[in-house]
């Protein structure tokens, strides 16, 4: 366990001394995403430990090179837990990735997104400095909001410390029921549950089912699945397979397009579909046109990320002119020099 | 709390006269929604914090968007301020008008533009009222989650600027929680769309730093919000204490049990004396505070919850606990609770509503220390709490008309903010900086972290055009406030993370 950011500082301070950018780093589990890999490694791993978490206060404080396995343990010995569910990607994921990457796993549709758990941050920047923003309380509006937008910055804009985030107990009773089901059906039934007061945790298409997670008090997931119906599933292991992208349906990808959209569009026929998040999440594993999937994301109100590839040197999602001119902006107030992973997210900054 | 005129840096001025803006805007804005005449502007001289007070040059009502474009592309070539205004409800000031400035108000685009059933999504106008959500969706048994105290009157776009949370805070979270598209303009006219119908964006995470950004990045157009199921049942546990701390421990008893109430609220024995002459709520008036425990769900889930919320007030050293018996009694419960501002407002004729968040380990010392300071001042202070959130509404009492009380109630406002940061907390939970607390950002930032808030502001508005003088001050103004302040300069509390 170590506190001192010393040598981090002087990592970053040489690395802009000699303008070579930083590609910031934990086990590497989610080296496998982004434009490129640019820069010098810095480690995040030997910084460790769990600063404070009080069950009662529903908040955990830890450094960001603590194994997230390691925080997922202390957090279910007390009955609790990160209810954006993270996939981890590898054995020896960080926390500070966790937060950094901003993965959220099934429960997301439910609970939250990981960022919408991100209470405060501390950090380094280009130059550095030690910088707190947030803290370790639920409601926090003095100044930016600039803790929430280092999840899923890649490390781009500052490297993280410490991280606190707000946890919730674990439900009592969790429960899968499965139900053969055609993808046009299925994303209108699970959107039509999903706005019935129903305690509804996870909803996963594939393989010509759809498989649903109800989390809560005993009586109500015994009323819930009776309304619901379908087969039970005893298998504990098919969420952690769907979150992992350890499901069959994952093995052959190598060329895995996620599209984060409107639920309730109807199936869009790109190739082999898992639906997660009540039809809002669409992984989808096939070679496709880059332009013809961003255009398909966008009539779908949202965007398509290109989350699997072997060349993903054209970029993985795509940003209108006025988007990409802040993005460049505001990555050059953070960040001047572009030291921090130049090109992980965006070939242009 | 000083005036920003004392601070040069955050008085920006226009590059053309007035008459010069009132020709232009009239070009491109219907007669009806330009507004120069000193006695027209007069009512728009101060939101929701009735304390501070000024006059635009110029206020602009648009229609639509089009014409909120083209006033900002007029402005910023004038490098004319801008301050838009939702209803004009916000605690803090955050839409005080300046004076060399234009006011403009989004209150004419008040239609519900598209509800969704099927998605759970309704795309709205700026100026639509936060509880005409609610009430629009109802009839697909769907509602607007974040319900802030005002939300019969406040206005959603007012909600993204402050990231306003409300009672029901601690289980459905706060506005940024709850909305997932803006159209979003900068001030030069620029228009974006920040978030998406799916549940993230591409690139940075924009949706969230402009949530709660109080007016100083980007005007927003139109916002889609989610919708959440209305849950089939409500029912509220009202339990008493004797003993302040024991109602303070009950609250982490309760979260310690697992249960994440969907309301969880305190108020002391001043509070609940105030309410009771006002709305006859049936408080028990010998408790030295209450807590208030909202379970909400289906039928199974309410009934189950309210039966161990129960056993846990029992165990905490409860005096008296009443379950809602139907919705009548749920509502008087809470009656009392929503009307503790009004009450408290007929004891004196007027009080500071402070907005600090802390710990909730730390509500036990805050309050004892806010008592002491309450004789320290010489002022009476009732206090409600979101107390599942930790977040405190210490209301200070005072009489206006005498300025000696003023300044002892603005210095009582101070301390009670400090000492929030003091035990880890935050000057802010939900109101917003605004005005009022400005000087108070100076004791929980330091200059780097001011420089990172001032970079962001440049990175979206590189005249520093909108919302001059609020929400993050300036590096001279904080160096002029430590000067005069006593705590500044050394770490109270070196070992305290200052998150």
């Amino acid at each position: 366990m170590s506190e001192t950011i010393q040598p981090f500082q002087e990592q970053i301070k040489a690395a802009a001394a000699t303008r070579r950018p930083l590609r910031i780093r934990g086990s590497g589990s989610k080296d496998f995403y982004g434009v490129r890999l640019e820069g010098e490694i810095l480690d995040t791993r030997a910084h460790t430990g769990i600063v404070e978490y009080e069950p009662t206060e529903l908040v955990l404080t830890a450094r960001a090179g603590t194994p997230l396995a390691e925080i997922e343990h202390a957090l279910a010995q007390r009955g609790q837990m990160l209810a954006f569910e993270p996939p981890h990607f590898g054995d020896g994921a960080t926390f500070g990735g966790c937060i950094a990457a901003g993965f959220s796993g099934p429960r997301r549709a439910a609970a939250g997104a990981a960022r919408d758990f991100v209470l405060g941050v501390r950090m380094l920047n280009a130059a550095g400095e030690d910088l707190r923003f947030g803290g370790q309380v639920m409601k926090n509006v003095a100044g930016y909001d600039l803790s929430r937008l280092m999840a899923g910055s890649f490390g781009t804009l500052g490297l993280l410390l410490e991280i606190s985030v707000k946890v919730l107990p674990r439900p009592q009773r969790e429960r899968t029921l499965r139900l053969a089901m055609t993808e046009e059906k299925a994303i209108e039934q699970v959107n039509r549950w999903a706005g019935e007061p129903l305690p509804i945790s996870a909803t996963c298409l594939v393989d010509g089912a759809v498989y649903v997670r109800l989390s809560g008090a005993e009586p109500a997931v015994e009323a819930a699945r009776a309304r619901i119906g379908g087969d039970d599933v005893e298998d504990a292991g098919f969420w952690r397979t769907v979150r992992e992208q350890a499901h069959p349906f994952f093995a052959s990808a190598d060329n895995l397009w996620r599209l984060s959209i409107r639920s309730t569009v109807g199936p869009l026929n790109l190739g082999p579909t898992l639906i997660e998040w009540n039809g809002s999440l669409r992984w989808v594993a096939a070679a496709l046109s880059p332009k013809k999937v961003h255009e398909m994301a966008q009539k779908a109100g949202g965007h398509a990320t290109l989350f699997r590839a072997q060349d993903k040197s054209g970029g993985i999602q795509q940003f209108s002119p006025e988007l990409l001119a802040l993005h460049k902006r505001l990555k050059q107030a953070l960040d001047p020099e572009g030291l921090f992973g130049p090109g992980r997210i965006h070939p242009e900054f | 709390m000083g005036k920003p005129e004392a601070f040069p840096s955050e008085t920006v001025r226009p590059t053309i006269s007035k008459q010069a803006l009132v020709d232009r805007l009239s070009a491109v804005l219907p007669k009806t929604s330009l507004l120069h005449a000193p006695e027209d502007l007069k009512p728009f001289e101060c939101d929701g914090l009735t304390a501070y007070r000024k006059v635009p040059l110029a206020v602009a009502l648009p229609e639509d968007e089009a014409q909120i474009r083209a006033v900002l592309k007029i402005c910023h070539e004038g490098r004319v301020p801008v301050v838009f205004r939702g209803a004009g409800t916000g605690l803090s000031g955050g839409a005080l008008p300046y004076e060399h400035g234009l006011l403009l108000g989004l209150s004419k685009l008040k239609r519900i533009l598209e509800i969704d059933p099927l998605a759970r999504v309704a795309r709205v106008q700026p100026g639509v009222r936060n509880a005409a959500i609610s009430e629009a969706a109802a009839a697909y048994g769907l509602y607007y989650a974040p319900d802030p105290a005002s939300h019969v009157a406040c206005s959603i776009v007012g909600n993204v600027a402050e990231n306003s949370g409300g009672v029901h805070g601690l289980k459905y979270g706060l506005t940024v929680h709850n909305i997932i598209r803006l159209r979003f303009i900068t001030v030069d006219g620029t228009l974006m769309e920040l978030g998406g119908d799916g549940l993230d964006s591409a690139g940075y995470d924009l949706l969230a730093l402009a949530t709660g950004s109080e007016g100083l990045l980007g005007v927003v157009t139109e916002i889609t919000v989610k919708l959440l199921p209305k849950p089939v049942k409500a029912q509220v546990v009202l339990a008493a204490f004797d003993d302040i701390e024991k109602a303070g421990r009950a609250v982490g008893d309760i979260i310690a049990a697992g249960i994440v109430p969907a309301g969880l609220e305190m108020m002391d024995q001043k509070a609940t004396a105030a309410v009771e002459q006002f709305v006859r709520a049936g408080y028990p008036l010998d408790a030295q505070a209450i807590l208030l425990c909202e379970s909400d769900g289906t039928e199974e889930e309410v009934a189950a919850e309210i039966a161990r919320v129960t056993e846990v007030l029992k165990t905490a050293g409860a005096t008296e606990i009443r379950v809602s018996r139907d919705e009548a009694e749920r509502l008087r419960f809470w009656a009392g609770r929503k009307a503790a501002f009004p009450a408290v407002g007929r004891i004196l004729p007027d009080y500071f509503c402070m907005d600090g968040t802390i710990p909730k380990k730390q509500l036990p010392l805050v309050l004892k220390r806010i008592a002491e300071l309450s004789d320290r001042f010489n002022l009476q202070c009732a206090n409600v709490f979101h107390a599942g959130d930790g977040n405190l509404h210490p209301l200070i009492m005072f009489d206006a008309n005498d300025d000696a009380q003023l300044k002892r109630a603005e210095e009582y406002g101070a301390a009670i903010l400090e000492l929030c940061v003091e035990v880890g907390g935050t000057i802010t939970g939900e109101h917003g900086v605004g005005v009022e607390k400005i000087n108070q950002m100076c004791v929980q930032f330091r200059t780097a972290e001011l420089n990172a808030f001032h970079s962001v502001k440049h990175a979206f508005d590189e005249f520093g055009l909108l919302n001059p003088g609020k929400a993050v001050p300036t590096l001279q103004r904080c160096a002029e406030f430590g000067a005069m302040h006593v705590h500044r300069g050394q770490e109270k509390f070196p070992d305290l993370p200052r998150f």
